[in-house]
């Protein structure tokens, strides 16, 4: 009985461990970002103030609602796009039997694994080439590399599960593939286009190796690049409160997107990723 | 309306051949059904006529015209899927006006169509509906209504009872059969594993076995000529009774058959005796299976409720002599 | 039957008359296919191409079109001075690539590890079934949700050697007995990299673990209970045999995507010559230090690196799967 009662709370226990440990970073980053003065560089566990101060500065930096609006630019037409393009190619890759489709699935799934430095270099000269340099432009073409593969690959999953009947159905009253595409599966697909383009969205919201590499401005930057870059004139003025807050502005619509569509987007993970 | 011809029609998935080599030819306005076991072809020939798979060779016309290259809904026909196939998103009135849409048709010509075809199904108080609103009868009915709406040369329906219950089939039955005749007699084929349900609804049924056409014939020509082994056994319920060695060879062939309602106790006359190993009571008839020393029990018809009992001696005979079909050593039917 | 739409089917029976069914959805696949197909060799094979290209050439930022072929110079090349001795150079010879080869293989193998086992722990408790579950599913949820930039920055807050809580924490626990500088102490830099990392990534093992742990039927765990198993013994008897397809794949995609980090070690620990990744010292020297034709080496060899494990797993998975499993 006692070893029961000891196996239970050690569980219980293990689960507050693991939640304290998933949630606690991000509550002390709340919580410095209400500090502010002096107040920053003592460690406190709970909250003690409640100032907004880091937070206007943020707003007052100059450059950062820019460069929230050129974030939510990117991720929004990199995903529309790339939702565009893999919807159409995954009927043909799920419902149209040709030949070589089985290599093509297997390329679109190697292109996923590139590490992007190593279409940095090549990436760097077609941007500069067609004037993309330190555009957003340049950010949402360059940013389909890592987009398209996966939003390609999971709707082809959802699609292929469709059942056989209702297509045939249509075509047989004279449905063209496009058509099927439009008014038979889109409808019934949504759900699963919300979960790709929300995950793909985070993807490209998160971005920094290109963001970094293809912007030389700050009116033309993106919010990783923007915090990473948040810093005063030495070591010593790093100005935390307000990177604090920094985050915690980009992070709170994300955790809420992410908590509302939590189980679309642990059902999208598992498709992508256990598709082995 | 439409008279199809089927010349040579060979089938293959990839290295597999699975329709040998069909000639058939279907009247126009005719009830046609293909029947025959599991995996004999029935569904994929079916699928040939309709389109939606290449016809390997062999040619398919509808009056006259060669339609292998046309796509479906070119050639004319409608579907009626086992599965009711409905779209899920729409209701009933836009899944039967689908194809319409697609063909251009005004939105005057659509609802008079659709509400005609409601009003011969009685489905029309389903018309704003979702398909998940209905039951299995009522979602069959839309799409057989959907078909309707069509207009088509050919109607085609693959299994369209299977996924009712037994009860609802018969009613289903029904309603298919006066849909037929109101139709200005429409040809139309029906795919069937059921030969109770080929037997009620066809003017012709074509059997069929491993991608071969066994016989086509009306419903009582296969019944009362059919012309092998194979046909005989499947046509008719329960089984025909098969007899070989010593009981065929009294009547001068290699296997004889004989229907159970064929066979009668015959007390003065008897060609087979034996004891009562199982009766079937149905209330309307009785089946009575007697041990008369050949491999399988003998099976007897009896009408009403029988008074016989397990372990009784009987003596039976057939009706008349010209019930007894015999074959020869390949199953074909011998002249009596 | 036939599970999809054929309409005719290739190879070895062509039909005598082909549906224009057939036809026009094979036409309209290719159609379809186009913009993908195209926007991919734009955006990923021709870039790729380039960048082996120029590490073949001496180009620089400001002169990359006048690139001239210089054959396999960047990777290794050595001239033999006049007394005799060798003077080797090129990526292949450079001690600062070697360290971040190093760098990387410690680091992937590491993390890879450990989020596997810590992943595998909290799947399991998020399998059980206990009021809270969801609380606890949600919870983790949000280490994936923050971007890495953000986490970079918070924990590098966290690990501040003069007010992080870190430091605060061990200090009043008496782990430590002075503040230890995480990120900028060349011993502790790879830890500090390793902790942020394994904190972030964990819930994507842990949720891809959890899916595969949800295939197995529930009758065997009810069946080992009946016989009153020892619960150790069933985890390594049956639990783990039965997800180790699943978590194959979760392993292999971790640590393709670790030896390709970039964005936490140039955030959280830069220039520091202990955590420079493969990736992070190639755009280095492709940017900042304007040795382009040398980045883009580095950028091949790693990508020949990836591309060889990924193509080694795939192969021997193949023979796994045909030789008897289970």
């Amino acid at each position: 009985m006692a070893w029961a009662l000891t196996r239970k709370a050690g569980f219980y226990l293990l689960v507050l461990a693991i939640i304290l440990e998933s949630v606690f970073p991000f509550y002390y980053a709340i919580l410095t970002s209400f500090k502010s003065g002096t107040s920053l560089f003592e460690v406190n566990y709970w909250p003690t103030m409640f100032s907004w101060d880091n937070y206007a500065a943020v707003f007052q930096n100059g450059s950062f609602p820019q460069n929230l609006l050129n974030s939510i630019i990117v991720a929004t037409l990199t995903v529309a796009l790339s939702l565009l393009f893999a919807v159409t190619a995954a009927y043909a890759l799920s419902r149209v039997r040709f030949r070589g489709r089985s290599v093509l699935l297997l390329v679109i799934l190697s292109v996923s694994m590139f590490p992007q430095i190593a279409v940095l270099a090549g990436l760097f000269e077609v941007i500069r080439a067609f004037g993309l340099f330190n555009t957003l432009w340049g950010l949402i073409f360059s940013y389909t590399i890592f987009t398209l593969p996966f939003t390609v690959w999971v709707l082809t999953t959802f699609m292929r599960d469709l059942p056989i009947e209702i297509e045939e159905a249509a075509i047989v009253d004279g449905a063209t593939p496009w058509i099927i595409i439009t008014r038979v599966f889109m409808p019934l697909m949504w759900p699963a286009l919300v979960t790709t383009g929300l995950l793909a969205f985070i993807a490209a919201w998160n971005e920094f190796l290109f963001a970094l590499t293809f912007t030389s401005s700050n009116a033309t930057r993106t919010v990783p690049v923007a915090i990473a870059l948040l810093s005063g004139a030495s070591q010593f003025e790093i100005p935390w409160g307000t990177i604090m807050a920094a985050s915690v502005i980009v992070t709170v619509p994300l955790v809420v997107l992410v908590l509302i569509f939590q189980r679309k987007i642990i059902s999208g993970l598992t498709a992508g990723g256990v598709k082995g | 309306m439409a008279e199809l011809v089927l010349k040579d029609v060979r089938k293959s998935f990839g290295a597999v051949e699975v329709i040998k080599g069909v000639s058939l030819e279907i009247h126009s306005g005719e009830f046609m059904v293909f029947v025959g076991p599991s995996g004999c072809g029935k569904s994929t020939l079916l699928r040939l006529i309709a389109g939606l798979e290449d016809i390997t060779s062999g040619t398919l016309s509808f009056d006259g015209e060669v339609v292998n290259g046309l796509s479906p809904s070119r050639r004319g026909v409608a579907m009626v899927f086992q599965s009711y196939a409905l779209h899920p998103h729409m209701t009933v009135y836009d899944n039967m006006a689908f194809g319409m849409q697609l063909a251009h048709g005004t939105k005057e010509q659509i609802r008079e169509r659709v509400e005609k075809a409601a009003e011969m199904l009685q489905i029309k108080q389903y018309l704003d509906r979702l398909p998940k609103q209905l039951s299995g009868g009522q979602r069959q009915r839309v799409a057989i209504g959907r078909a309707i709406v069509r207009d088509p040369k050919v109607f085609l329906f693959d299994e369209p009872l299977s996924n009712l219950d037994a009860a609802l089939r018969v009613a289903t039955r029904l309603e298919i059969a006066k849909l037929h005749h109101s139709m200005n007699n429409v040809t139309m084929i029906y795919v069937t594993h059921d030969q109770v349900e080929a037997m009620t609804l066809a003017d012709r049924i074509c059997v069929l076995r491993d991608g071969l056409v066994e016989q086509v014939g009306t419903p009582l020509e296969l019944y009362e000529h059919p012309q092998s082994l194979f046909v005989a056994g499947f046509i008719g319920s329960p089984k025909m009774n098969f007899l070989n060695g010593q009981f065929a060879a009294k009547y001068g062939a290699s296997t004889i058959g004989i229907r159970s309602e064929h066979i009668d106790i015959n007390e003065t006359n008897p060609m087979w005796s034996g004891e009562v190993v199982h009766a079937e009571k149905l209330g309307s008839d009785s089946y009575i299976f007697v041990d008369i020393g050949s491999e399988e029990p003998l099976i007897v018809r009896q009408n009403g409720t029988t008074n016989k009992q397990l372990g009784d001696n009987l003596k039976l005979a057939p009706i008349t002599p010209a019930y007894v079909h015999r074959f020869d050593a390949q199953g074909k039917p011998m002249a009596n | 039957m036939a599970t999809e739409v054929t309409a005719g089917t290739l190879g070895e029976a062509e039909p005598q008359i082909r549906s224009e069914l057939f036809v026009s959805r094979t036409r309209a696949a290719m159609l379809f296919l186009l913009p993908m197909i195209v926007a991919l060799i734009v955006v990923a094979g021709w870039p790729l191409y380039r960048t082996i290209y120029f590490s073949f050439t001496n180009a620089s930022l400001s002169n990359l079109s006048g690139a001239e072929f210089v054959g396999f110079k960047n990777y290794l090349s050595w001239i033999t001075l006049k007394s005799g001795k060798t003077l080797y150079s090129g990526v292949l010879a450079d001690p600062a690539w070697w360290n971040a080869v190093w760098n990387t293989v410690r680091f992937s193998f590491v993390s890879v590890l450990l989020e596997t086992v810590i992943g595998m722990v909290v799947a399991l408790v998020l399998n059980a079934e206990f009021p809270g579950r969801g609380l606890v599913r949600a919870a983790i949820l949000i280490p994936w949700a923050i971007p890495t930039i953000v986490s970079a920055k918070m924990w590098g807050w966290m690990l501040n050697d003069q007010f992080g809580i870190v430091n605060d924490l061990l200090m009043r626990l008496h782990l430590i007995d002075h503040k230890i500088a995480w990120t900028a102490s060349a011993d502790t830099a790879m830890l500090a990299v390793l902790v942020v990392d394994i904190w972030k990534t964990t819930p994507f093992m842990a949720l891809l673990i959890l899916a595969g742990l949800q295939m197995i039927p529930k009758d065997i765990y009810e069946a080992t209970l009946i016989d009153g198993v020892n619960p150790i013994k069933v985890f390594f008897r049956v639990t783990l045999p039965l997800v180790r397809p699943a978590l194959m794949v979760a392993v292999i995609f971790r640590l393709l995507d670790a030896m390709r980090i970039f964005d936490l070690i140039y955030v959280l620990t830069p220039n520091s010559a202990q955590t420079k990744t493969m990736s992070v010292i190639a755009r280095e020297n492709l940017i900042d230090f304007d040795k382009f034709a040398y980045g883009s080496a580095e950028s091949t060899l790693l990508f020949l690196l990836i591309a060889i494990i990924t193509v080694l797993y795939i192969w021997l998975g193949r023979v796994d799967l045909s030789g008897g499993n289970r």
